[in-house]
């Protein structure tokens, strides 16, 4: 985990670039101070690396397996690869964030757990480990979201999670972010805040795409022999993509793609994407790409998927992006709809609509004949089924 | 020495156009500053009364010009010390400098950002506000460290921000044991300019207990409840009066 590179690393002031650093109030200064100061320690520990392997392989079934897509590689005469996120427990990347970081949380003698969530994965994949390793958990979640992925919901109750739901705002990703920041403000000592996603004040970015930079260390692995010309994730806050891009963001011959959510479309103010609409300015303790008036009121950003629908992106995306180390795409609510069910008849695998953002990408991309192309399958479908079933029978 | 009321509300609420008489009406009731509040799309350090006003200002169609505008149409009128309460991103979108001609020209005292933390507050934003004749006050919370205090003291040339409690604005509740040790500690600390305690003051006693370790104290969310139905000048009145009353001064 401790690799040689990179630029997913902050710089000695917290910032990627111009992005990133830690505008938080003062009364969040001593938490994250500790944080700054000691996670470095603690997951570079000899120990706590053996737990976080153990628990990866044993808990959450990693490896997880890279399945080479042969019907849809036909179809476009290139090689993909699907690196299977979507095969973790609980469906999705997140659980690997969630492990390392309870688990530091339990070594800095936190007792108390909050999140934020958004399609509700981050959400399930905390109270799955706070169950595991008997911490109270809370999950603060927009009520919009409660209701679009009520199945997330049941489940996180069903572990023994509280919750809570946001009002405020556009009472989505956003706002529940900030419900879970006002909560930390109002228990400093006894709680951790376990951020789902690549944002936040540093030291949060580094840290998650540290805990979620085994997606692409098992990718390499399973490459072996065989040269990933592209590697392809979507990209909300990016800790999935973080994950996907950090041991090939120092090897320029791989190009790495990100994919947004456009929405209704980029001509509309429906929409999700911050790295190629935004402009500077701050959001949830970082400096980032935001969607955002003259005035810097931050706006409501809009996606059907609602691990998608943040006005901003993580700081080291912002950087990369803006250096063109990552090249930006964008995917529609319908194209990403149509590329889910493209996925499902093809290679018999439903996944989520975060992901089949990616997946909408590359039907927009003109591929080398026998390119090799990896794509982070980051979560699955179950959780959608509902708004999947609602698009076919509208067809 | 006469210990400080400090009430903040937020600009445009409840009306949009209440801004300016608030003010005035705030001055005449004897208040000794005033802190007015920018509202703000995601307040991280605001507690659900501010968090909902500002909603409610940005509703009726609140912005940064609007406010210079209403607060020019009063600048001579004004003979308090202002302060203005904003989160960073609004500073930086309206461009660092610009922000701060506007603030002078309207006779804007300094700024309280919240979360633009010692460490990103550096010489570019100090000659700005110098430029500018503006002064910035930064928070001391329960938690910071001894050095830090020492260091957000010398930073502060308006007053020291001191937050009673871990904890986001409005909490209505009895100050503790545990925060007059806190009071006590900092009331020990030598700084140029004064040390107000602010969050959860909401009442006389509240005020009068922080008054013991100040040199005055903030006022907020109680205050912004307070005129949600009824901004009228003597019901801003009676608050005020109500806040001072047994409190010596």
């Amino acid at each position: 985990m401790t690799a040689k590179i990179n630029r997913m690393k902050a710089d000695e002031r917290g910032f990627y670039g111009e992005f990133g650093g830690a505008f938080i109030p003062e009364m969040l200064h001593k938490n994250i101070q500790d944080l700054q100061e000691r996670y470095e320690g603690i997951v570079s520990q000899e120990s706590f690396q053996k737990r976080f392997k153990d628990l990866l392989k044993t808990y959450s079934g990693r490896p997880t397996p890279l399945t080479y897509a042969a019907s849809i590689s036909e179809e476009l005469g290139a090689n993909v690869y699907l690196k299977r996120e979507d095969l973790n427990h609980t469906g999705a990347h997140k659980i690997n964030n969630a492990i390392g970081q309870a688990l530091l949380a339990m070594e800095m003698g936190k007792t108390r757990i909050i999140a934020e969530t958004g399609a509700g994965q981050h959400g399930v994949a905390t109270a799955t480990v706070c169950a595991l390793l008997d911490l109270e958990c809370i999950v603060y979640m927009g009520s919009k979201d409660i209701e679009r992925q009520s199945p997330n919901v049941r489940r996180m109750k069903m572990l023994g999670a509280e919750v809570r739901a946001v009002y405020s705002g556009s009472q989505t990703l956003k706002d529940a972010t900030n419900e879970a920041i006002r909560d930390w403000i109002n228990h400093p000592e006894s709680t951790h805040y376990l951020i789902g996603s690549t944002v936040g004040p540093h030291p949060y970015p580094e840290m998650v795409a540290a805990f979620q930079s085994i997606i692409s260390e098992e990718t390499l692995k399973q490459l072996g022999e065989i040269k990933a010309d592209s590697v392809i994730a979507c990209v909300g806050g990016g800790s999935n993509a973080a994950g996907a891009f950090f041991h090939f963001v120092e090897d320029e011959s791989v190009e790495l793609i990100a994919v947004e959510a456009s929405g209704y479309g980029l001509e509309t103010d429906k929409t999700a994407a911050s790295a190629t609409l935004g402009t500077a300015g701050i959001l949830h303790g970082s400096k980032t790409l935001l969607l955002q008036t003259k005035d810097g009121q931050i706006e409501e950003a809009h996606s059907i998927s609602a691990g998608l629908d943040y006005p901003g992106i993580g700081p080291m995306h912002a950087h990369l992006v803006k250096s063109d180390r990552v090249k930006i795409m964008t995917a529609t609510d319908t194209e990403a709809l149509e590329a889910a069910k493209w996925m499902a008849r093809k290679e018999g695998i439903i996944p989520a609509l975060e992901t089949a953002h990616a997946i909408a990408a590359l039907k927009k991309i003109t591929f080398k004949p026998n390119q090799n192309i990896v794509l982070c399958l980051s979560g699955r479908g179950d959780k959608d089924m509902q708004t999947y079933a609602q698009y076919l029978d509208n067809e | 020495m006469n210990k400080l009321l400090n009430i903040y509300f937020t600009a445009g609420y409840p009306d949009i156009n209440a801004t300016a008489q608030i003010v005035l009406d705030l001055q005449k009731s004897g208040v000794d500053m005033i802190e007015i509040g920018l509202p703000y799309s995601d307040p991280l350090a605001d507690g659900p009364s501010i968090q909902a006003s500002g909603q409610k200002a940005l509703d009726n169609g609140m912005n940064t010009d609007l406010l210079f505008e209403q607060l020019t149409s009063i600048k001579d009128q004004i003979k308090i010390p202002v302060y203005l309460m904003g989160y960073y991103n609004q500073w930086y979108q309206y461009g660092l400098e610009t922000f701060c001609n506007k603030c002078k020209e309207v006779g804007i005292e300094g700024l309280i950002m919240p979360d633009l933390p010692l460490g990103y507050f550096d010489e570019k934003h100090k000659n700005i506000l110098q430029e500018n004749d503006l002064k910035i006050c930064f928070l001391i919370t329960p938690d910071t460290a001894e050095d830090r205090i020492e260091e957000i003291g010398k930073c502060s040339t308006g007053f020291v921000y001191i937050v009673s409690n871990s904890s986001t604005t409005g909490k209505k509740e009895d100050i503790s044991q545990h925060q007059i040790a806190y009071f006590e500690r900092i009331k020990s600390y030598k700084f140029n300019s004064k040390k107000l305690i602010g969050f959860g003051i909401h009442d006389n006693q509240t005020f009068a207990k922080a008054c013991e370790y100040a040199d005055g104290a903030i006022i907020g969310s109680a205050f912004v409840n307070h005129i949600k139905e009824d901004y009228s000048f003597e019901n801003i009145e009676r608050f005020v009066s109500g806040v001072r009353s047994g409190v010596e001064v």
